[in-house]
Parts: C-alpha cells; sequence; structure tokens
C-alpha cells in the first residue's frame, strides 16, 4: 500500500481500481495497482516512461481490461463489461488522448460537434451554440472552420479538451495533455485544465510527468512505480515525502519545488 | 520443429477467428439503430465512383488486348465471328470480376487500411469508442457495405466498357464485322454467365473491405506497422481475390 494511502480512503471514490494486473506482449505492466480516485478533485499519475501510466489511465475506461482485478467506476464494475452495458457507463467520461486523437476528416467544429450529434442526437442551433461556447472557452472562437492538420500541438489539444468538455462529462482522463509543447503552451493548456475543472467540477485523472508543475494544480498526486501505486497524497505531501525514491524522482532537474512556492 | 509448427498454427488458426468475428460484428452492428446511411453513401462514394476512372481504363485496354489476342487467334480457324463471344465471355466469367477488384484492392482498398490504421494509431479509434459509438459500427460497417455493393457495379462498368473496347479493335481496326461481333455475343452469353460474375462481383467486394479494413483495424502503433499492414492488406486480397475466383469458377461451371 502506498505511502499516504489512509487519506486517499476517507475521501469518497468515484472511480477504484483494485488489484490491477495487465501484462502486455507478455512483460508485466501492472503488478497490483490499487488506486482510489476521489470525486470532484484534480488527480495526477506521475512515474516514469514506461511504467504503464497511460495503460492505467485506458483501464480506467475500459479500453483495456485488466487480466486481474477490478475496475470501478461509481457502482460498476467494469474490467468484465462490453458492448451497450459498458457504453452506458462511458457515457460518464470523456478522455482527452496524448495527439488529441480529432477525426482529421473533420474540421475542429465538426470534431467538437461530432459527440452531440452521434449521442444526443442535436441538431441546428442547439449543436451551434454549444459547440461555439466551449471553442470560446478553450481560446478557439472563431477557428472551427480549421482541419486538425492546420492546427499547432497547442490549438488541436484545446480542440481535443472542447470536444471532451461538451458533453458534460462527470469525469474527464487526460493523457499526458501538455507532452510535445514548449513551456509556454504547456502552462497555457495545465491553467485551462484548472480553470475548466474549478468551473465544472468534474473528476479529473491526469499522466502526466511534467514535475514540479502537476503539484500546482493538482488536489491529488499518485505515483506508478513497479507496476503499483508507490505512493498516494495530497499535492503538498507529496513535495514533503522523505521517501528517497520519489524524492529522487520528483527533484530530478535540480528543482525541487517548494510547497507554498507553487500551490495556489 | 513440432513445437514450432503447431504455434505457427494456433496463431494462424486465432487470426482467422479473429478476422470472423471482426466481420460478423460489424454485421451485427450495421442491422442495430441508429443507421449509418450517410457514412454508406460516403464509402460507397469513395470506393465506387472514384475508381471509375481506373476502372474504365482497365477495362477498356482488356478488352482490346482480348480482341486483338483473339483474333488471330480464332483467324487461324476461320471463325473472326466469334470473336464478340470470346471477349465477352471472358470479360463477364472471369476478367470483369477479378481485375475489377483487383483495381479496387489497389486504388480504394490500399487507402481504406491506411486510413483506418492511422486512426488507430493516433488513437481516433480510441476516441470513438470513449465517445461509447462502436467503431465497427461507424467505421467498418459503412465501407464493409460499399465493397459489396459498389464492386459488382464497378464490375458491370468493367464488363460493358470491355466489349466496346474489343469491339473497336476486333470491328474498327482489325474488320470483324459489326453483325457478327454482336450476333455472336447476343447467342453466346447465357444467364448462367452474368449470375456467376455478379456472384463473383459481390464476394470479391466483400474479400476487399473485408481484409482492408481487418488489417487496418489491427495496426500495430507505429509507421512501420502501418506500412506493413498496408502490404499485407493488398497483397492477401489479391490472393484471395484469385483462390476465391479458381473455387467459384469450379463450383459454377
Amino acid at each position: 500500500m502506498g505511502l499516504f494511502s489512509h487519506l486517499g480512503l476517507a475521501l469518497e471514490p468515484m472511480i477504484k481500481l483494485i488489484g490491477v494486473e495487465k501484462k502486455l506482449g507478455g512483460q508485466p505492466v501492472l503488478q497490483g495497482v490499487d488506486l482510489t480516485i476521489p470525486v470532484g478533485k484534480l488527480t495526477t499519475i506521475i512515474g516514469r516512461s514506461g511504467e504503464g501510466k497511460s495503460v492505467l489511465l485506458k483501464h480506467m475506461i475500459g479500453l483495456m481490461q485488466p487480466d486481474r482485478g477490478e475496475v470501478w467506476v461509481g457502482d460498476v464494475e467494469i474490467s468484465r463489461l462490453s458492448g451497450t452495458r459498458l457504453n452506458d457507463v462511458r457515457k460518464k467520461f470523456a478522455m482527452l488522448f496524448q495527439g488529441a486523437a480529432l477525426f482529421d476528416s473533420l474540421s475542429v467544429y465538426e470534431n467538437v460537434a461530432f459527440p452531440l450529434r452521434e449521442k444526443l442526437r442535436l441538431t441546428g442551433p442547439a449543436v451551434a451554440r454549444r459547440v461555439e461556447e466551449k471553442l470560446g472557452e478553450v481560446g478557439l472562437a472563431g477557428m472551427g472552420h480549421k482541419f486538425p492538420a492546420e492546427l499547432s500541438g497547442g490549438m488541436r489539444k484545446r480542440a481535443g479538451l472542447a470536444r471532451a468538455l461538451v458533453m458534460e462529462p462527470e469525469i474527464i482522463l487526460f493523457d499526458e495533455p501538455t507532452t510535445g509543447l514548449d513551456p509556454l503552451m504547456a502552462k497555457s493548456i495545465h491553467d485551462l485544465i484548472v480553470t475548466m475543472h474549478r468551473r465544472f467540477g468534474f473528476t479529473a485523472v491526469m499522466v502526466s510527468h511534467e514535475i514540479p508543475e502537476i503539484f500546482a494544480i493538482s488536489d491529488w498526486v499518485a505515483m506508478l512505480r513497479k507496476g503499483k501505486i508507490a505512493s498516494m497524497a495530497t499535492a503538498a505531501e507529496f513535495q514533503r515525502t522523505t521517501d528517497p525514491e520519489i524524492h529522487e524522482f520528483i527533484s530530478v532537474g535540480g528543482t525541487v519545488a517548494l510547497p507554498g512556492s507553487l500551490v495556489g | 520443429m513440432i513445437e514450432q509448427l503447431g504455434a505457427w498454427t494456433i496463431i494462424r488458426v486465432r487470426e482467422m477467428g479473429r478476422m470472423l468475428l471482426f466481420v460478423l460484428s460489424a454485421f451485427a452492428w450495421l442491422v442495430q439503430p441508429p443507421f449509418r446511411f450517410h457514412q454508406i453513401m460516403k464509402q460507397l462514394h469513395f470506393i465506387g465512383y472514384k475508381s471509375t476512372f481506373v476502372v474504365v481504363l482497365t477495362a477498356g485496354f482488356t478488352g482490346m488486348v482480348l480482341a486483338l489476342q483473339g483474333y488471330y487467334s480464332l483467324r487461324k480457324f476461320g471463325s473472326e465471328g466469334l470473336l464478340g463471344s470470346a471477349v465477352a465471355l471472358s470479360m463477364i466469367r472471369e476478367l470483369g470480376p477479378v481485375l475489377a477488384a483487383l483495381m479496387v484492392t489497389a486504388r480504394a482498398g490500399s487507402a481504406m487500411t491506411a486510413e483506418i490504421g492511422i486512426m488507430r494509431i493516433t488513437e481516433q479509434i480510441d476516441a470513438l469508442d470513449t465517445m461509447a459509438i462502436n467503431p465497427l459500427q461507424y467505421l467498418i460497417a459503412p465501407k464493409l457495405v460499399a465493397g459489396l455493393i459498389g464492386v459488382p457495379l464497378l464490375v458491370a462498368i468493367f464488363d460493358v466498357v470491355g466489349i466496346y473496347g474489343g469491339s473497336l479493335v476486333g470491328v474498327d481496326l482489325l474488320g470483324v464485322s459489326e453483325g457478327a461481333y454482336w450476333n455472336s455475343i447476343q447467342s453466346a452469353v447465357d444467364w448462367k454467365d452474368i449470375y456467376g460474375g455478379i456472384l463473383k462481383s459481390i464476394s470479391f467486394g466483400l474479400i476487399v473491405s473485408w481484409i482492408c479494413c481487418y488489417k487496418g483495424f489491427y495496426t500495430r502503433q507505429s509507421a512501420e506497422g502501418l506500412g506493413r499492414a498496408t502490404t499485407e492488406a493488398v497483397v492477401l486480397s489479391s490472393v484471395l481475390i484469385l483462390v476465391w475466383d479458381y473455387f467459384l469458377t469450379s463450383v459454377l461451371l
């Protein structure tokens, strides 16, 4: 169990992973992950590259099934679900993918409108109003006619975020939302995520290795190491850890983020 | 050695099972609402309409060369008058379905594999899943239907253009009498020939879209994987078309 896991247990869980194990291509990736994602908070999962952070995220939304263990979303165990029943659970979710995963053949506007049209069967002005609103919120007002190929990395992430937000989901999963962006762009995406999180109050799960930046924006931080959650704590507590390995990991680059200097 | 053979067999059998499940579940999703009429039309436009030019071109030259070859063979027996039936029967029974399907594989099939493969690599297929939209229903089923409808229509065009190409060379260039050319077609071509050609073209349409969608859908996560998937899709569907053609012909004859 993790260092501060007793704290996590006190919170109302939105997603709960119990003993999740997963092998990929014969290699063990997740080796008994126990993790509780609290409702309405922004929880960030950190860990080294190739530790299986994205794999972990994909288990939460049923894109991957565990070899062993349970995945609970609310009061539904999803690891053995498929078809319509899995889709019912997925309606609570949205996901922002690493490359934003916008549909190449559709314009930005069409991309954001896509879930409204496909899932809610909305048409005409109802779609236009909600799409324009979301594009405005992520800072892409008037860019709806552009195609994904014409956008910069940061703009794609913004468009992806608009598409994730448009269905007003209860949970949003962020898979390395700032990978491949310059530091300024990364900061603006982080700021946007925090603003949207405060405004809409969804449960956010983020996978990232932007240390120390994520300590300033996350409510909770969990560290994945050797296929298990090595530690989960509030962002402030996490930085005060005495565990040498965690300390080493979060101080890579020479700058240990000091509590208070970034938080708030 | 035995172990390797066994492992190889298991992998192949599993792959075949996965392919069968893939196409069956896509068709199962097809009959469930929402119906993707617009998507089917879009795919039909891509597979059918956009392949027309290359199919017409191939058909014209195939018919012309058939007439040229046929003319010199038939002349030895003094039966140039049968040229029309020779061209038409080879077109309708064999060359139309096979060549049109091969052209569709090369033009539309490879593009389908690449398109679906890129969607897989860039997580667009996962994105559909997370939006609770089944990718088999949204992406694959319309392409399968478009293949089933589009290829037979292209084959029909191929046959007609090929026969006219034959008449261009046979009648206009080599001097076979026009009446003899068309009369021999009318008397030689049977409903059974047409029926066989339609059956072939429908099954080839399914083979092309099935194999090309499948290979794209299960592309490995890399640019190299995408290249390999496209190559495999084109090679496998071309080979399957020729093999399946032999079996169908042997049953139909």
